[in-house]
């Protein structure tokens, strides 16, 4: 009884050097154990006189307890360093790739179409598609363009036979809807076009957006706000100048061709606008009533506006691609630029 | 149309310089290419007369003159230019000037001779492109000591404006000024010509067989012309500023007028013409000789200017040889005439030629012109050349004239397209300034259009001239107004879009092929395809329309991999073509190609080639995308571009969708590639009908799960097998899963091991064992008997 602290002591001594959870819980047993040696204490109690009783059993009690916290205590140390080695020794190098396959891209023209069909369709154009080998009736003659018009000379065009054709521009695809669809119509028409033509600025094979609104009351005004709204949104400059140049084409009436301020010099003048601090970027106009006419619809109560521009082109701006026949090579390292 | 700024500035001159000129019709219509002095840049060159010239005692090219450059001395200067002779008037640079090229001019000895400046040739004063030979002489009358630049009014600019095709009517001065006159609303004033008395009766016989394409022909004889009279200076520097040569007086002259008034000449040597001249189309197997030596076989539709003999010229696109005007000539036919732009239209171009008389021919010169044409270039001729002019002879159909457009324009309908009211004085002026002539109405105007406008027919036509003088920029910008409708949204639909974002996210990067493809490839690759074939190809090489997309992909893989790039995954969405032209159908496919590691060569140590499986697994992420796979099957097939034994069809709902396999290594071998490669094509149809989700309710019972290996020939597909499995297995079964493929060790030679993980639930009960093994039963015993197989132990 009178050992008690140095029994305190002793079981101290051993809990502070134990090294591993097993050797604490041998501690654990040879004192607090069933057969313990603080649980013996406790047991001889019982041959204390009856008065003495109390006092001796709060002290072993409180030597219990010590060594039981004491123990806990340790534990949590030896459990906490356990924890720690067993973490540093799964330490993986974090910066090391991840596993599978990466991921590839679009093409910088698909890119553009996606992005101009999503700024239109947001405000409720749809998509509409054709087909690319045509017809001399939808490529031309639908779109005020009769045999021998000099306009033909404009776009050099790929012929199959007398009358079939590869598209020249995605207008075709504006008859065909307004003759199936009744206004108001909304459309716009991404899709590959052929021109034969091949130099430096020009593929033999090209890619344009068409729009066309008709409704009542369609007005130039309008036209120009689409316009205007469309190439701040995708070069996404708010204060982008947008300027309008009387064009010609046979199938818009009044026609504009249409330029922004140089996207890469600010208006200042360089070489990608030819120091003139413009760029071309559309052609647009208001729909003429002779392919109103074709597509049977009343030029008298409906109006509308068409506009058409090269996906390339947008690109090339947009991105700041400085040679057109990249788009076509399909090069692995010009494709990956675009992901 | 290129033209002088100092020209223009005749006719009309605004308060601007010469870029707010260039950059106000660019805004008008007109747009400018290119704006350029008409000279480069030099000083110190003035007007000097040769005094004296000597041979060079040491040079045997070379010779000593002596010039008056209006200074108080003779100066000295050594020539080499084989054309100088004493009294010529000539550019001289003196001691201290700049020749273009920042060339400065010093005193100098040549093989010992002093020489105290330059005498200029018109190429060393940057007039003239190519290296003439010889000095520039200038007219006698040249003062001497005036500075040449003074002299020849260099400080001009040409400008160089790209028309339009329905602008016709400004292939000329008198057409550009009649523009700058509206936009500034300035008076325009040309050159005034009264007719020419004749001082001869002299005529030649002219008829007109097709009037309804020539309504309008003049022709005059002018007799004792001297052709080989020199073009006066300022003529020939004002064709040179509009970019063309001088030949003789009579071209010379007939050029000027057209580039003044518009209309195309023609001149031919009277003593060439034979009997009388006929105006008709070409009969059939008739030649002609060009002037440009061509010799052409003429189609019947093609409009001749022709005599008893046969073809003098073809109408509005270029003479003849043998009619032209020669250094002999004596007598000139002019001719003048108003060809109707249908019949030039497509003709040059159909014999690949075009000029500037074809050009303006095709889209309309103006047919009041005829006679004032005719009636200037005989005044300018006369003045060069001499001669005694005769009457004109006019033949004229009025019935085939262009009849006079009148247009009841609406000031409501101008309002409404522009959403601008404007002023109706400002827009009657504007109309007067272009020529119309206006009454204003109660409801507009009422115009008539002149006879050289031959675009404007419609009152929209009117409407753009109006918005383009006033100015587009200067018209109102609103946002177009629609109503909020919904639209249907097939919802079972895969967009092109969402497949191709899945091929991205499986590592593709999309390529862009060209739809026409080389013929030779196609054919190596698809020796079965009819596609059409382009009459007019770019190349050889683009000539035929693809009727897969098989050659582009295969095209852009060698494309890469001869750029060392060893790990190439593609996809191409597009049309295909397949079918002769009368029966064609034109179907949008998505197609891959794919070869090199699985991975791309990275830490992991893996480094297996991709295989069939690789591929058929990125085309199933496609399928699966609709949520109606089962839809989708394969079947092995031969396709004479892929692997016999690595090929397969696609069905969709049973109908022939593509193809997936690996390149067949003959034809890698004959296309030079020197890794395998593995390729699929599918039609976009197929992959974009999808299913709308129907749910299932899910069970609480516990699924029991059994696994099957069975031994069978290694020829047994296993869709086969699993078919057969899934059939017999009830209709608790939730899936049949192949969890192993074996061949090897353990398992006999000709034979694999395919092993089936089977799992079963019901909605409401548990399944008892008997139930599960009676299935099993049935399925071994069935697979037994279809395949011959075993159940492995």
């Amino acid at each position: 009884m009178d050992d008690l602290p140095t029994l305190v002591s002793e079981a101290r001594n051993a809990i502070a050097s134990a090294q591993s959870v097993a050797a604490l819980d041998e501690i654990r047993v040879r004192y607090l154990g069933k057969k313990g040696e603080v649980t013996a204490l406790l047991k001889g109690l019982g041959k204390l006189p009856h008065e003495e009783r109390p006092a001796a059993g709060e002290r072993i009690n409180q030597a219990k307890q010590t060594i039981a916290v004491e123990i806990d205590r340790k534990r949590e140390t030896l459990e906490q360093s356990a924890l720690n080695s067993r973490l540093a020794a799964e330490r993986i190098d974090v910066t090391l790739p991840g596993r599978g396959q990466p991921s590839g891209g679009l093409h910088p023209v698909t890119r553009t179409l996606e992005r101009i069909e999503g700024l239109f369709t947001r405000i409720g154009y749809d998509v509409e598609v054709g087909p690319e080998i045509e017809d001399d009736y939808h490529n031309f003659e639908a779109l005020n363009i009769p045999a021998h018009h000099p306009a033909r000379g404009m776009a050099d065009t790929f012929y199959f036979d007398a009358t079939r054709l590869l598209r020249t521009h995605t207008s075709p695809v504006q008859v065909r809807t307004m003759k199936e669809k009744e206004p108001p119509i909304r459309i716009v028409c991404p899709g590959r076009v052929y021109r034969s033509d091949s130099d430096l600025t020009h593929t033999p094979m090209f890619h344009q957006v068409e729009g066309l609104l008709v409704d009542e009351d369609v007005s130039f005004a309008d036209l120009k706000g689409t316009i205007e709204d469309f190439l701040q949104a995708f070069f996404e400059r708010d204060d982008l100048s947008v300027r309008f140049r009387p064009s010609y084409f046979p199938f818009t009436e009044p026609s504009a061709e249409v330029d922004i301020q140089c996207v890469m010099c600010g208006g200042d003048g360089c070489r990608v606008c030819s120091h003139s601090g413009w760029l071309e970027v559309m052609g647009c106009g208001m729909v003429h009533p002779e392919v109103f006419r074709h597509s049977g619809i009343d030029a008298e109560r409906f109006t509308g506006f068409a506009f058409g521009m090269g996906a390339e082109r947008l690109a090339m701006l947009r991105y700041g691609v400085n040679d057109l026949r990249l788009f076509f090579e399909n090069d692995l390292r010009f494709l990956r630029q675009f992901a | 149309m290129k033209f002088s700024e100092q020209w223009l500035r005749e006719w009309v001159s605004p308060q601007l310089d010469t870029q707010a000129i260039a950059d106000q019709i660019t805004m008008a219509g007109l747009e400018v290419d290119a704006v350029e002095p008409v000279a480069a840049v030099f000083h110190g060159v003035v007007v000097a007369e040769v005094l004296t010239k000597e041979p060079h005692p040491d040079a045997d090219k070379l010779n000593v003159c002596t010039v008056n450059d209006g200074s108080a001395e003779p100066l000295q200067v050594v020539c080499g230019a084989p054309n100088v002779a004493i009294g010529q008037k000539v550019p001289f640079a003196q001691v201290g000037g700049v020749l273009p090229g920042d060339f400065k001019i010093k005193k100098a000895k040549l093989r010992g001779v002093e020489s105290r400046g330059m005498i200029c040739s018109e190429s060393e004063l940057g007039l003239v492109d190519d290296a003439s030979s010889g000095i520039f002489v200038l007219p006698s009358n040249a003062p001497v000591g005036e500075d040449f630049r003074v002299y020849m009014g260099l400080n001009d600019s040409t400008i160089d404006v790209d028309l339009t095709p329905n602008r016709g009517d400004c292939l000329s001065l008198k057409g550009l000024a009649r523009e700058v006159g509206v936009l500034n609303r300035l008076a325009v004033k040309g050159p005034t010509c009264d007719s020419i008395t004749a001082t001869s009766d002299d005529t030649f016989p002219v008829s007109v067989e097709a009037p309804e394409h020539c309504p309008r022909y003049i022709g005059r004889l002018i007799r004792g012309v001297n052709v080989n009279a020199v073009t006066p200076l300022w003529m020939v520097e004002r064709l040179r500023r509009s970019g063309i040569r001088s030949i003789d007086p009579v071209v010379d002259v007939t050029n000027y007028v057209m580039l003044e008034l518009g209309q195309p000449l023609h001149a031919f040597d009277r003593d060439n013409l034979h009997g009388e001249v006929t105006v008709r189309l070409a009969n059939e197997g008739e030649r002609i000789t060009l002037l440009d030596g061509q010799d052409v076989a003429l189609r019947p539709e093609t409009l001749l200017i022709t005599d008893d003999k046969g073809p003098l010229a073809m109408a509005g696109v270029m003479g003849g040889e043998k009619s032209g005007i020669s250094a002999n000539t004596q007598t000139i036919f002019l001719e003048s005439a108003f060809f109707t732009p249908l019949a030039i239209a497509g003709q040059a171009r159909s014999y690949g030629l075009h000029t500037d008389a074809s050009h303006r021919f095709e889209r309309g010169v103006d047919p009041d012109l005829t006679a004032v044409a005719v009636e200037r270039a005989t005044q300018l001729l006369l003045e060069i050349c001499g001669g005694d002019a005769g009457p004109l002879n006019e033949v004229k159909s009025t019935l085939h004239l262009p009849e006079v457009r009148r247009i009841n324009f609406r000031a409501k309908r101008l309002r409404n397209a522009l959403n601008k009211s404007l002023p109706q004085q400002e827009v009657t002026d504007i109309l007067q300034r272009l020529g119309l002539k206006v009454e204003v109405t109660e409801q507009g105007w009422d115009v008539e259009v002149p006879s050289w406008r031959f675009d404007i027919a419609i009152e929209e036509d009117l409407i753009e001239e109006v918005a383009r003088i006033h100015g587009y920029n200067n018209l109102p910008v609103r946002r177009p107004v629609a109503r909020l409708a919904l639209r249907a949204n097939d919802e079972a639909r895969v967009t092109l879009s969402q497949l191709r974002h899945q091929m991205v996210a499986r590592g593709y990067q999309e390529a862009v092929t060209y739809s026409f493809v080389a013929p030779e490839l196609q054919a190596t690759l698809l020796p079965r395809a009819v596609s059409p074939t382009l009459a007019n190809p770019i190349s050889a090489e683009l000539s035929v329309m693809r009727a897969s997309l098989f050659p582009g992909l295969v095209r852009a893989l060698e494309h890469n991999l001869n750029r060392q790039q060893t790990r190439v995954r593609l996809f191409e969405t597009g049309l295909v073509f397949n079918g002769p032209l009368d029966n064609l159908s034109q179907t949008p496919m998505l197609g891959a190609i794919a070869c090199g590691s699985r991975y791309p060569e990275g830490w992991t140590g893996e480094h297996k080639e991709i295989d069939f499986y690789d591929l058929k697994g990125d085309l199933e992420s496609l399928m699966e995308l609709g949520g109606n796979s089962q839809a989708w099957r394969v079947e092995a097939a031969d396709h004479p571009s892929l692997h016999p034994g690595q090929c397969a069809k696609v069905f969709y709902n049973d109908r022939e969708a593509g193809w997936i396999g690996t390149l067949h290594p003959q034809i890698r071998a004959k296309l030079g590639l020197k890794v395998d490669a593995l390729m699929f094509e599918v039609r976009l149809d197929a992959l974009s009908e999808g299913a709308v989700p129907a749910f299932e309710p899910l069970s609480r019972q516990p699924e029991v799960r059994r696994d099957l290996a069975f031994i069978v020939d290694e020829t047994v597909p296993v869709q086969a097998l699993l078919d057969v499995a899934t059939q017999q297995a009830g209709e608790y079964v939730k899936q049949v899963k192949l969890f192993d493929v074996y061949a090897g060790k353990g398992v006999a030679e000709g034979y694999k091991s395919i092993a089936l993980g089977l799992t079963w639930q019901h909605p409401s009960r548990t399944l008892n064992d008997d139930e599960i093994n009676q299935l099993v039963s049935a399925i071994v015993a069935q697979v037994r008997s279809e395949f011959n197989a075993e159940l492995r132990s």
